[in-house]
């Protein structure tokens, strides 16, 4: 669909149609991701925003081909690359891509660097597992790699154990990791939520200028609207599972049609507002993903709800160019006959 | 200060906090169907009647307690009663384990001999719980020297044999159900002082104690009302696996003539006298070992359930 | 620093170091992290004051003791007038109904094992507050007055979300009446809807029983909307205090700028107009912290003396508010 509009102009990296990952648990089914559409372009920073149980990490993890079957299962969905559905790939191929081409920055970097290996060597292993070079280029190459992401001292860094590293130090070797094979798609999912404030402004401007640098596309996925106001170029808003909202940058924050994105931003205080505004909650807590609430997800929550959005959940439908909601009342947000406060 | 009528309609009037008050009595409304009056021990107790394993133990630690409370109306003889006529017979409908040299009825005895195991088990646990809860609770909570000199007697406790000690106490004491009691039960206090150490360990530092800590409350209510009941499970499932192993360090003990004495009915003691007949009556050899078997199996598997079901790690 | 009448509460030159360890039987010491090294600071009656920083920089430590959780090495704490840190165990339980905390962790600080009744009961039966049934009466009074429904005193924690959770140990902290209230990260494990709700209800309850806050967090934007007053932390020491309006307009330490500096703003045309400052360098270890002023290795200003001296905590301000600033160059824009 957004095909249409931009194809002329970039590239679509990355198509995502209609995925949905789901849980079977003891409880119930628990519908993690339920009807993912995006695409990201060439060189973009594509946000993804959502709060806890959103879906966020799983779609991540189901692009990677992360998820444990069982209890997870991949219900429908497409995800295109390089004009393959990654999808449809055997394990053995799907290892070409993951690590390679695709690769991920996650939140905590204890849980994926390894404490028994050296940096170096788990910095060349990736290196070797994708690339056909000799030994020595990989220490070469993963010398020059740690250059990039910042960490002076290298030749004895390559020795050092993860647990030697501070917080930002292994994120950083994280990120050489992820970079390692010069990726075309950069996954980072909550890069800095686990880090300090001064740090996770280095981490996320090393983050940013590797992708300039590199010309590769990153998606990035925070709770954090001010690390999306500033990175990203276009947003999906995920609310229990589905995009609710999915529009460039400024459209999100300053003309938004749905009621959640609308509630996430009155949610945050603004460093910069002069004067004390009180902030406007979204009333209620996010909707269990096992028990979901009959029509629009959101409505329990919504100020705007009327009677069909207790019935059926409103479609994704492109209200002006680039601009995606999934609201009944999004048009009448669009031509201002409904006030945003 | 406290909010008085005027108060709390003041309060009401604010729309976002009575917006908050009818939000969350939806979502409470919502619980209420997901929940109805769950708690962590209902749930637990779900996960339990699911597992059929641990429901067999169940069975059977049950079945047994029945038998050991009720075996004088359940056995068809007196234990003690020699029949001379019918001595060292092979299992038939008038006795149905067989009998013994003596001529007594080894059904009878085998049953009667479940309250000798299932007393020692409860007694002996009961004492390990209760001094190692103690020193437990002294050397986790208190720190210092206390924890160094406890840790250290318990490691000593824990390198000797369990059996090698019960002999050396049992030697020391002489024989008697009472003394098997003590030993067993002395023996078994270092891995439950250890476990519950550990625990207390790691929920003294968890921020609802701080919370009590803070409201001023005194350290016997914080081991009471807080670290006992978290660190429960665990002693629970420990305690219930020591009764199987407190039953056969007795049965042990008395094979070796050093515990409960004749002509009182233990397994253990039962299991000794059939030695010279191995071969001539196996029965008397195969009922009380039967017995023990699948009593100590009941408590093994009700225990393996019991974590299953109370581990926190399985939970949310 | 200037003697106030109003102060609920003063701290001054508190100190805490933890010793370090080695050895199996004899302890050897291996040096002391100092956690809090030399800060004083105080809060007003009905006033809300910041406690910014990062983490390790000593905040949460001042949090316990302030509530004689932890014995300081050195200082004074003023609760009004009254040094809480001289007086017996029995006396301090007094105070111990007046001072309250909530945490951060909606799931650690509420025990698994009792239910909500039982646990926003605890403060008054271990004060000994009201018989059995007016008791409960209380109970559910408070847990009303912060948004949850009475009716469910005997449901579980693990029954609630994380804000519900969060609720259940406001009413905690708030059945005694308490004059203050240590807010130890209170919102940053919540969910941003969440986080919202929580900040109101509190902002409402402090008008509401006149209560005074201490804030400490890591999130300066959450801190400058709760606080009249903001102290900033780094490395045990307080580096900066200012009204938060100030703060954020005309920070005067490199490290309140460059902390300011690194949060992003939700608004993306701001966010591209903004010149960020990015310090560099990690948060060195409160084990062996820099000599002289401790921001040195970071700071984009430091010269010789930085490294030599340490700087004093001064008034930089010209009317009745405080601005203080512990830098040689106080005001130097970087």
């Amino acid at each position: 669909m957004e095909n249409n509009v931009s194809k002329s102009v970039v590239e679509n990296i990355l198509e995502v149609k209609n995925l949905r990952t789901y849980f079977y648990t003891d409880n119930g089914i628990v519908k993690a991701v339920d009807g993912v559409n995006f695409n990201l372009k060439k060189g973009e920073t594509l946000g993804i925003v959502g709060e806890t149980g959103s879906g966020k990490s799983i779609t991540a993890l189901t692009i990677l081909g992360l998820i444990t079957i069982p209890p997870g299962k991949i219900e429908s969905g497409e995800i295109i690359f390089d004009g393959q559905d990654l999808l449809k790939l055997k394990i053995n191929n799907l290892k070409h891509f993951r690590g390679n081409r695709i690769s991920m920055i996650f939140q905590d970097p204890m849980t994926s660097l390894n404490p028994v290996f050296t940096i170096g060597n788990q910095l060349i292993e990736s290196i070797l597992t994708h690339q056909k070079i000799s030994k020595k280029e990989a220490y070469q190459k993963a010398l020059d790699l740690l250059d990039m992401v910042g960490i002076s001292d290298k030749k004895r860094r390559m020795k050092s154990y993860p647990h030697e590293f501070s917080g930002g130090m292994r994120q950083r070797a994280m990120i050489a990791m992820a970079i390692a094979n010069s990726p075309s798609i950069l996954i980072a999912d909550e890069p800095t939520t686990a880090l300090d404030v001064t740090i996770q402004a280095q981490i996320l401007e090393l983050i940013d200028n590797l992708k300039n640098k590199t010309n590769s596309s990153v998606i990035l996925i925070t709770h954090d609207l001010g690390v999306i106001a500033k990175y990203a170029s276009r947003v999906m808003v995920m609310y229990a599972g589905k995009p609710v909202e999915f529009a460039s940058i400024n459209d999100i924050f300053y003309n938004s049609i749905h009621p959640y994105t609308l509630g996430l931003i009155g949610s945050v205080s603004k460093l910069n507002e002069e004067k004390k505004e009180r902030l406007k909650p979204i009333k209620g807590t996010p909707p269990s993903l096992i028990d979901l609430p009959k029509g629009c997800t959101f409505a329990p929550r919504c100020k705007y709800a009327i009677k069909i959005c207790k019935e059926s959940f409103p479609p994704s439908i492109e209200e002006e160019s680039g601009h995606f909601a999934a609201c009944f009342r999004a048009k009448e947000f669009l031509n201002k006959s409904l006030s945003r406060d | 200060m406290y909010p008085s009528k005027e108060d709390k309609s003041k309060i009401q009037n604010d729309s976002d906090i009575s917006e908050i008050i009818d939000e969350s009595i939806i979502l409470e409304k919502e619980l209420d169907k997901k929940y109805s009056k769950s708690s962590l021990y209902k749930d637990a107790w779900k996960r339990l009647v699911r597992n059929k394993l641990a429901m067999i133990g169940l069975a059977i630690v049950i079945i047994m307690a029945i038998i050991a409370v009720f075996a004088p109306l359940i056995a068809p003889y007196d234990p003690n009663a020699r029949i001379k006529e019918v001595s060292q017979k092979g299992p038939s409908m008038q006795h149905w384990f067989g009998t013994d040299i003596l001529g007594r009825d080894i059904f009878s005895r085998v049953l009667y001999g479940t309250r000798i195991s299932m007393l020692v088990g409860v007694v002996a646990v009961a004492i390990s719980l209760a001094i190692g809860l103690f020193l437990g609770a002294l050397s986790g909570f208190f720190g210092g020297i206390s924890d160094a000199v406890i840790m250290r007697i318990a490691d000593i406790f824990f390198a000797f044999p369990y059996i090698l000690g019960a002999i050396a106490i049992m030697t020391v004491l002489g024989p008697g159900v009472l003394n098997v009691f003590i030993a067993i039960g002395i023996l078994g206090w270092s891995s439950v002082a250890r476990l519950f150490r550990s625990s207390i360990l790691s929920i003294k530092e968890k921020e609802y104690i701080e919370a009590a800590r803070a409201l001023g409350a005194s350290n016997s209510r914080i081991i009471i009302k807080h670290i006992l009941p978290n660190s429960f499970a665990p002693i629970v499932v420990y305690s219930t696996m020591n009764v199987g192993t407190a039953i056969i360090v007795e049965a042990a003990l008395s094979f070796l003539g050093l515990g409960v004495q004749p002509p009182t009915p233990s397994w253990g003691k039962m299991l000794s006298e059939s030695l010279n007949y191995i071969n001539t009556a196996p029965w008397l050899m195969f009922f009380p070992g039967l017995a023990i078997l699948i009593t100590v199996l009941g408590f093994v598997l009700l225990g393996d359930g019991l974590r299953d079901a109370l581990d926190p790690k399985l939970k949310r | 620093m200037v003697e106030q009448e109003n102060n609920l509460l003063e701290v001054k030159n508190l100190k805490k170091y933890f010793n370090l360890k080695t050895g199996f039987i004899i302890n050897k010491s291996a040096g002391s992290v100092k956690a809090v090294d030399d800060i004083s600071f105080f809060i007003k009656k009905g006033e809300t004051f910041g406690l910014v920083g990062e983490s390790g920089c000593g905040k949460s430590t001042v949090a316990r003791l302030l509530l004689r959780l932890l014995k300081p090495n050195a200082g004074e704490i003023y609760y009004k007038g009254i040094n809480i840190l001289k007086i017996k165990q029995s006396r301090m339980f007094k105070y111990r109904r007046e001072i309250q905390i909530i945490f951060q962790d909606p799931y650690a600080s509420l025990s698994p094992r009792m239910t909500i009744g039982d646990i926003v009961s605890e403060p008054l039966e271990i004060h000994k507050v009201a018989d059995k049934k007016s008791r409960i009466n209380k109970i559910k009074k408070t847990l009303k007055v912060v948004g949850l429904n009475p009716e469910h005193i005997n449901r579980y924690p693990h029954e609630f979300s994380g804000g519900q959770r969060q609720r259940v140990g406001i009413a905690r902290a708030l059945i005694l009446q308490p004059e203050l209230i240590i807010c130890d990260e209170p919102v940053s494990a919540l969910d941003v809807s969440v986080q919202a709700q929580i900040l109101n209800l509190m902002l409402d309850l402090q008008k509401e029983f006149n209560l005074t806050y201490l804030f400490i967090a890591h999130d300066l934007s959450v801190v400058k909307y709760v606080s009249n007053r903001i102290g900033v932390m780094y490395l045990g020491k307080i580096v900066e205090v200012a009204p938060s309006e100030e703060l954020y307009s005309k920070p005067l330490h490199p490290y309140t700028m460059g902390l300011l500096s690194a949060i992003p703003i939700p608004d993306p045309e701001l966010e591209r107009k903004r010149q960020r400052i990015i310090l560099p360098g990690d948060v060195p270890s409160p084990i062996n912290p820099p000599s002289g002023c401790r921001f040195h290795p970071r700071c984009p200003n430091a010269q010789e003396i930085c490294s030599k001296q340490e700087p004093e905590l001064k008034n930089y301000s010209k009317d009745d508010n405080e601005h203080l600033a512990a830098c040689f160059f106080a005001g130097k824009p970087i």
